[in-house]
């Protein structure tokens, strides 16, 4: 019994913990700096070859140009979603919803902008 | 007759302690040997080593005796890359200070801690939905297909001086790894680590073998290189 119920405790803390949200910065941090780079500039690491430069996250005047469904979109389904590079990739197996639309909002932050 | 159950009893558990203390003392404090995989990017960012605890899975056994003697670099950004970054002229560059040489063992100890490590097999089950078609694939158009109409380039070498560099360096990749794990891995890398730095790009079944494929054409061309 008290080890059924240590088994029980332990599954339930499992399992909370796989489907835990991770903060917008961690995932950003995580996922995206190894292209749009530790200041969100577009200069990651991986950028070298790369036949099409990442998008600047701190640049207000193109941020400003989409929408945040077109944001969404980018970072769910990939660049070719909103026909831009394949280089963009699709975040959709990574990342929840919900964690895509606090990315959309971090976005925001980064640019210090709004749509239109 | 029961002398010989007596020495065999007695051989293999002799041998289990010894590994099974090799990779306990000298590897896990790097590496996860136990599982299950990094469930948290706090734990994501904390590692020190890629997890072994599929080792079985993903390995061939001949490349891990081998690379255990003589260990060279395979993520030239090390692990986890972001902790070996820092900010240069033309945006972010890796900071080589931070990056040291694995331990490199001895014959004996690598092909012991290299049979230790093919036991080693949690994920039989997603090893077994694969298959692998028969092909080959011209390096031209492998490239093209890698580069240009999937992207992988991004963040994979796939020559010592072209493509991103987060990720492993793939032009070894054939020569590591077991075909199946390679495909698995492709169609859904979430499958073996939830937290992996790789997005699942949903490749077609075409394209997944058409990686494969290239993959050991690269292969085969490094080590002809030698
Ligand atoms: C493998 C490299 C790579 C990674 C990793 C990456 N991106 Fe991108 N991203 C790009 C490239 C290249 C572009 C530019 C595409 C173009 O202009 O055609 C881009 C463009 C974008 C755009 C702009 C679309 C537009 O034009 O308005 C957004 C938004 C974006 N990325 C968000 C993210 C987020 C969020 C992450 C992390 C979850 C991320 N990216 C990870 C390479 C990457
Ligand atoms: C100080 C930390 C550390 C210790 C201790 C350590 N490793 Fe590693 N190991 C790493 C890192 C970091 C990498 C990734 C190297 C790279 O990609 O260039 C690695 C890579 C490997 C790889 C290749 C895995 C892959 O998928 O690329 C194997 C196999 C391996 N280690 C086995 C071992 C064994 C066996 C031991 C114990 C005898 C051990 N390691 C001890 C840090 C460590
Ligand atoms: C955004 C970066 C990124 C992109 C794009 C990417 N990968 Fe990866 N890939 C990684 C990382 C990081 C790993 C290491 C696994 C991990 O840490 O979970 C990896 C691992 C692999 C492995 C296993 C290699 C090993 O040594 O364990 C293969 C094979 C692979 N990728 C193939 C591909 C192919 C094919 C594509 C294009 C369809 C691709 N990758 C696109 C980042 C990426």
């Amino acid at each position: 019994m008290a080890t059924k119920l240590v088994f029980l405790l332990l599954l339930t803390a499992f399992s909370v913990q796989a489907q835990a949200k991770e903060t917008p910065a961690d995932n950003y941090k995580a996922y995206c700096v190894q292209c749009h780079g530790s200041e969100g500039t577009g200069k990651g690491v991986n950028v070298r070859d790369m036949s099409v430069v990442p998008r600047d996250h701190t640049d207000a005047k193109s941020m400003s140009g989409r929408s945040d469904e077109t944001l969404f979109k980018a970072i769910k389904e990939g660049g070719p979603s909103i026909d831009k590079s394949i280089l963009m990739p699709p975040w959709g197996s990574t990342l929840s919803d919900e964690e895509i639309n606090d990315l959309v909002q971090h976005l925001r932050m980064l640019c210090k902008c709004k749509f239109g | 007759m029961k002398r010989m159950i007596l020495v065999t009893v007695l051989g293999f558990s002799g041998a289990v302690l010894a590994e099974g203390g090799m990779l306990q003392e000298s590897c896990a404090a790097c590496h996860n040997i136990k599982g299950p995989a990094t469930q948290t990017l706090k734990a994501a960012f904390e590692k020190k080593g890629p997890a072994l605890f599929y080792a079985g899975n993903k390995y061939r056994q001949e490349w891990l005796v081998s690379w255990l003697q003589k260990p060279s670099r395979i993520r030239p950004a090390g692990m986890y890359y972001g902790g070996h970054i820092k900010p240069g002229p033309k945006g972010d560059e890796i900071d080589t200070s931070t990056l040291t040489d694995h331990i490199a063992l001895s014959k004996a100890d690598a092909t012991s801690v290299a049979a230790e490590l093919m036991k080693l097999k949690p994920h039989n089950d997603l090893i077994a939905k694969e298959k692998i078609e028969s092909g080959t694939i011209s390096k031209q158009m492998g490239e093209m297909a890698f580069n240009k109409f999937l992207g992988c380039m991004a963040c994979h070498l796939i020559e010592p001086e072209y493509g991103g560099v987060s990720g492993p360096e793939l032009y070894t990749a054939a020569k590591r790894l077991q075909p199946q794990y390679i495909v698995s891995f492709i169609r859904s890398p979430q499958a073996w680590e939830p937290k992996s730095m790789m997005p699942n790009k949903n490749l077609s079944e075409v394209n997944i073998q058409k990686m494969v494929h290239y993959l050991e054409t690269l292969s085969k061309e490094a080590t002809n290189g030698h």
